[in-house]
Parts: C-alpha cells; structure tokens; sequence
C-alpha cells in the first residue's frame, strides 16, 4: 500500500475543511444509480466525473452517494441533484462529458440543465 | 457488461446490499493468463433455495424489477472463455463467489478500467463495509486495505476529497501492472 504517513497531512487537511463548512444539513447532494443497469450503462464514468468536477472546483458542501435501481433502466446512466429547499432535479442517459455542465450551470449557479432532465428525454 | 471491471463493481454491490461489514476481492492471474477472482464477504447469505436459482435471470432480491442480471452476467461472461463461476453461500454467515476466466481466450472480454471499480467502490461506501483488495501474478503483488486507511485518518469517512486522490494514486500504482495490461 502507498505509504500510510501521507494520511496524517491529509487527515489535517480534511479536518480543517470540515470546520469551515456549514451544517451537513445544506449539503447538496448528487445520488448516481449504481445496480447492475447503471453500471452497465456506465455509471462508474459519470460518478468518477462528479468527484473530479467536485475537487477541481473546491465544492465543499456537496456529497455523492449512491442507489439502487429505481425501475428506470433504459435511462441510465441516471443521477438525481438534490439542493436542498428545491425539487429535486433528475439527469437521464448521461456520459462523462455531460457532468461539468450539470456542476457549473445547477451545482454552482442553481440553473438545472433543462436538456438532461428526464422531463426533456421523455417528452422526445 | 463491456467489461470485467463493471462486473466486479456489479458483484461487489451485492455483498454491500447484504449488509456486509467486511468484503474481500482477490485477483490471481497465473502464468497461462487464467484471471481468478474471488469475492468474500460476511454479509446476510443466501438460503439454499434462493442460491439454487441465483444464476437464473427472473431471480432478484429487488421489487423495482424482476430480472436480476449481474450473476447470469457474469456466467455467461466466464463461461464463454471456458471458466466457471462457483458460488458459496450460508444464511447469517456469508457469500463466496469464484469466478474464472481465461484472459487470453479471444471471447474474454477487455479488463476494463478495474482500477476506477475498486475506487468507486470505497467512495461510495465510505463509512461501511471494509474493503480489502488483493492482486497477484507472476513477479507482482498488490494490496489495499481500506481498515488500514481508516486508522490513520482516525475514522473520518472515506470519501473526502483529500483523501481520493491518494487513494486513486495508490490503487493505480499497484494494482494496474497486474490488472490492466
């Protein structure tokens, strides 16, 4: 394993950054299907794509998880944006190249990006 | 699935959904390229009747559909390069899935970026279950354990930031000599 004194730097560092932020309350939270059709339809990519999005921008009250299938599998990959206070917004078919839009435009600006939604898929 | 890697993601999800506190996935690819993958946990087991007909496709756990692809899958998948998959499970004590393939067969799928699975899987779950991970073939070993991880950051959960990229960095520079070449 990679040498295990690195943790203690990077323990501070988290440390420090939990402090800063609000109550976990106000997180935004980004949930990304994760059963057999999401994976298969490539949900790992977009997953990994919202971590990186997240770091590069210094995000520090949004937090990713995951969930199961939701009977939807044709639309997968599928993640669901929850702001808290707002509806929650849901993103079908999506690939890697379609999450830094969805971070800048809803995650940082609060504009949902209407064409990803599930409502525009369904309404093709 | 395209390729291996979405399998294991697959498969390991099932002991996260059994509840299981402590998971193991070991890779072993021999000198004529057999790939063995073993996945442990002691998560809620499956009874002998369900375990009768896990590999069939209308068998599943979930009422959002009735098909449960991810073990008929992987089957399927092993058994066309001329491995098997073996599956031990017992109530209250744990599940233990073997699957074989044959990596140079020209119908084994590609390995995949086996890698992100093994991180994904340790974001996603970041309080619970704990991971351990082994690869080995001729002249390299690999191992990460996410116990170990969680020690030295004195239980913070396992998804911070910080702490991802040492993670990627770990996992890549180990385990990619031995699972994706």
């Amino acid at each position: 394993m990679k040498s295990i004194a690195d943790l203690e730097a990077i323990r501070q560092k988290t440390l420090e950054r939990v402090a800063y932020r609000k109550e976990a309350d106000n997180d935004i939270r980004v949930v990304v299907g994760m059963a057999t059709c999401g994976i298969a339809a490539g949900a790992r990519p977009v997953m990994l794509a919202f971590l990186d999005e997240i770091k590069k921008r210094n995000l520090n009250n949004v937090t990713v998880s995951q969930t199961g299938c939701i009977g939807m599998c044709r639309l997968e990959p599928m993640i669901d944006v929850m702001v808290p206070g707002q509806e929650k917004v849901t993103y079908v078919n999506l690939n890697a190249d379609m999450v830094p839009r969805i971070v800048t435009e809803h995650i940082v600006n609060g504009n949902p990006v209407i064409d990803y939604t599930i409502g525009a898929a369904e309404n093709k | 699935m395209r390729d291996l890697s979405m399998h294991v993601l697959d498969i390991a999800q099932n002991s996260v959904k059994a509840n299981a506190k402590n998971v193991s996935i070991s890779f072993t690819v021999d000198e004529n390229r057999w790939l063995t993958i073993l996945f442990q946990d002691d998560g809620c087991g499956m009874a002998p009747d369900f375990l009768a007909k896990v590999t069939d496709p209308f068998t599943t756990t979930r009422t959002t559909r009735k098909v449960g692809l991810g073990i008929p899958l992987l089957k399927e998948n092993a058994e066309l390069t001329g491995g098997t998959i073996t599956i031990i499970s017992e109530l209250g004590v744990g599940t233990t899935l073997k699957a074989t393939f044959n990596l140079n067969h020209i119908d084994c799928p590609p390995m995949g970026k086996m890698c992100d699975t093994l991180l994904t899987l340790v974001v996603l779950n970041p309080e619970t279950p704990e991971f351990v991970f082994e690869a080995r073939s001729p002249g390299h070993e690999a191992n990460f354990d996410t116990r170990i991880v969680r020690e030295a950051l004195g239980g913070l959960p396992l998804n911070a930031p910080e702490l991802v990229d040492w993670m990627r960095e770990g996992i890549d520079v180990e385990f990619k000599p031995i699972l994706e070449v």
